[in-house]
């Protein structure tokens, strides 16, 4: 076997196919906050507390009504998305017409009750969700042993990824919502629900974020703290990728983990820090972002 | 940005009303914890209610005895810990700080109550320097340390035939203290360490550091880290199958809080070191019913355990001193009096700080051998108090050398 810069290439693909699974969940993360600030113009701090709730909300559901993880991944996704319209409904529409700023402090103050309730009710260290019984044991693929929960894990982001993709950039359905961003007043003469549109659009990139948490259950630990620790992160991913553009989100998402992964083998130091020291470079070299559309 | 310092006030104070004409003695204790993020569990509010347990089971039959106390939030940060201490020494007139699971935090608080000349009982934090080569004569450091949770696990694993390491470290100070200690006790046994990783505290992903422990092959992955490091730790080596392929896992500091966070189906087979746990004994069992009042499905951790046992000694001394003594009175006086209270029986205090008290190798129940909610642990052994911590000569610390 030969080496890359004294790893082992063995070592080197595993932690490859491993950055690409973190990705995952960046890429699926950023993408409803790719959704929700190209079609709203809100930037929505509280997508690490939907995330956070989508798992939640699939340990509830397992403990109360005995639904396993399978049953989870529809109907979480549907509960956390309905809490993101009312949440739209009753708070966000009034903010369109404000600065940025308003819509971030609001969510931001969303995340931090979300947080503190969870936290309140089921304390901090966690909650146990396994992995489903047939997903559990893996392959040994010769350089890596793999996961079949990661594998899904891949399988399953990538679809609702490129699906998202190509219906908001490529249906008709999309051609609306996109109309709709660029003149709402336009669109709604030609007899379309242009507020329902943004509900709907709301409620999709949250039920997005819990589709994540769902995901991420059987994996990371549960915890109020879990979508805060990572939405930081995620935010870098978008602002990398360009605010609001939908396969920036996607490709970036993957990319960093990637980046992410190597920087584990390398310099686990900073693994915390490499997405941020890439942010920086990518503001002061293009500050619309990679696949930013306005410069 | 999270500015959440919250202030909880509670006074307990009974109508004087003894024939007894004793000395009146007026205490301020603050806890300080994680109250919002990882190791609010296993400290945080829970370690608040233990300190009103405290309070209020000393303060019941002695009316001359008034302690007031207050709670704060050091949010996992040594600058956030270091202003709160000090603006409780200085402003709040607080006499003594408890708690701080963190050990960055707890050095610099310990650095704070020597400046001030207060006193400061440690009872979150494990770093072993508190009581080493960072002690001061205005710390105590009371419930569990690295050197003994690195001895307890430890040398369970490198005896029970797992001679060859792999350490997964929280790179800060208390991962640093722990694989440092545990590193010395695998080495003293004969055993070897292949290579160890740091990770950032709050990591959410360890599979790429678990690939790096299953390609050292060493018999014994350590991990050298605490609270929801841990339990992702354990939860993704179950996924890729790190015990199933031949490698045990070592967690060198596991909180019940954690293994109920995991599951016992993830969790079975552990094996962790622990100075205190709810289900050992009636006393124990007693205590955590009234703990359980204010924290309603949780269980005690030994932290919880410790601020109720180092409340309550540091109240003893304070009534048999009388007046109000600085800090380094307090503590001379606390390392002086033999401790005995109800959840770790008799011990003492080391001249460096050092509480001193038995240490039990836990291993994890298996789901089917577990009856009832909290039922997590059977005891593997009882490690003496003699051996359970470092012997006094061999931590460095400043305040034995004088003596």
């Amino acid at each position: 076997m030969f080496e890359i810069f004294g790893i082992p290439s063995q070592a080197l693909f595993g932690q490859l196919l491993i950055g690409l699974i973190n990705g995952s969940f960046y890429a699926l993360l950023s993408l409803g906050l790719a959704v929700i600030f190209g079609m709203l113009n809100i930037i929505n701090f509280s997508h690490g507390a939907q995330y956070m709730m989508g798992g939640f909300a699939a340990f509830i559901l397992l403990q109360q009504t005995g639904l396993g993880y399978w049953p989870a991944l529809i109907i979480v996704p549907i509960l956390v998305g309905i809490t993101g319209m009312i949440i739209e409904r009753t708070m966000l529409q009034w903010l369109y017409k404000l600065d940025h700023l308003y819509g971030l402090l609001l969510t931001f103050g969303l995340a931090l009750i979300i947080e503190g309730v969870a936290r309140n009710f089921y304390g901090s260290a966690g909650l146990p969700y396994r992995v489903p019984d047939s997903l559990t044991g893996g392959q040994n693929l010769g350089f890596m042993f793999l996961p079949n929960y990661r594998a899904w894990v891949i399988v399953a982001s990538l679809t609702v990824c490129i699906s998202t993709w190509f219906v908001i950039e490529r249906t008709r359905l999309g051609a609306y919502l996109r109309a709709a961003t660029e003149n709402p007043a336009l669109v709604g003469a030609f007899g379309i629900n242009v507020p329902r549109m943004i509900t709907l659009t709301y409620g999709f990139g949250v039920a997005l974020a819990a589709f994540a948490g769902v995901m991420a259950a059987p994996i990371y630990n549960v915890s109020p703290q879990m979508g805060a620790e990572l939405i930081i992160v995620v935010f870098a991913v978008v602002v990398i990728g360009g605010m609001g553009s939908i396969l920036g989100a996607i490709l970036t998402g993957f990319g960093l983990g990637v980046i992410e992964g190597l920087t584990k083998v390398f310099f686990p130091e900073a693994s915390n820090t490499v997405i941020f020291v890439i942010m920086v470079i990518v503001l002061l070299v293009r500050p619309a972002g990679l696949f930013g559309r306005r410069a | 940005m999270k500015r959440m310092i919250s202030m909880t006030a509670l006074t307990i104070a009974l109508a004087a009303g003894t024939a007894h004409a004793q000395q009146q003695v007026t205490v301020k204790i603050g806890v300080m914890s994680d109250m919002s993020s990882l190791y609010a569990d296993i400290g945080g509010p829970g370690s608040v209610a233990a300190a009103k347990m405290a309070i209020a089971d000393y303060t019941k039959d002695r009316p001359n005895v008034k302690v007031e106390m207050i709670s704060g939030d050091h949010q996992n940060k040594p600058d956030v810990g270091s202003n709160l201490a000090n603006q409780w020494f200085d402003v709040d007139k607080v006499d003594m700080i408890i708690d701080i699971p963190n050990s960055g935090v707890a050095l610099a608080v310990s650095q704070v109550a020597s400046q001030k000349n207060k006193l400061f009982i440690v009872s979150g934090a494990a770093s072993s320097d508190l009581s080493g080569s960072k002690c001061n004569a205005n710390t105590i450091h009371w419930t569990y340390d690295t050197w003994m949770l690195a001895n307890g696990t430890g040398k369970a694993m490198v005896k029970t035939g797992g001679d060859t390491w792999f350490f997964l470290t929280a790179d800060y100070a208390f991962g640093h203290a722990l694989e440092r200690d545990t590193d010395a006790v695998v080495v003293k046994n004969g055993g070897k360490v292949l290579g160890k990783v740091r990770h950032p505290l709050n990591t959410n992903d360890f599979s790429s550091f678990l690939l790096q422990a299953q390609a050292s092959k060493a018999k014994v992955v350590g991990l050298a880290n605490a609270g929801g490091d841990t339990i992702n730790s354990i939860k993704q080596a179950a996924e890729f199958g790190i015990v199933k392929g031949g490698q045990s896992l070592a967690g060198l500091l596991v909180f019940a809080s954690d293994v109920a966070a995991l599951g016992l189906p993830t969790a079975q087979g552990l094996a962790l070191t622990e100075t205190w746990y709810w289900d050992v004994n009636d006393a124990n069992r007693a205590w955590t019913k009234r703990w359980q009042v204010e924290r309603p499905g949780k269980f005690p951790t030994m932290i919880h355990a410790g601020v109720y046992a180092g409340i309550t000694h540091y109240l003893k001394a304070r009534e048999s001193m009388g007046g109000a003594p600085d800090g380094k009175a307090i503590t001379e006086k606390m390392k002086s009096m033999p401790t005995d209270d109800i959840l770790f029986g008799k011990g003492e205090i080391r001249a460096d700080g050092r509480k001193i008290h038995d240490a039990y190798l836990f291993e994890v129940k298996k789901p089917e051998e577990s009856k009832y909610p909290g039922d997590f642990y059977k005891t593997r052994a009882t490690i003496p108090a003699a051996e359970a911590f470092r012997p006094l000569a061999e931590g460095g610390c400043s305040l034995v050398n004088k003596s």
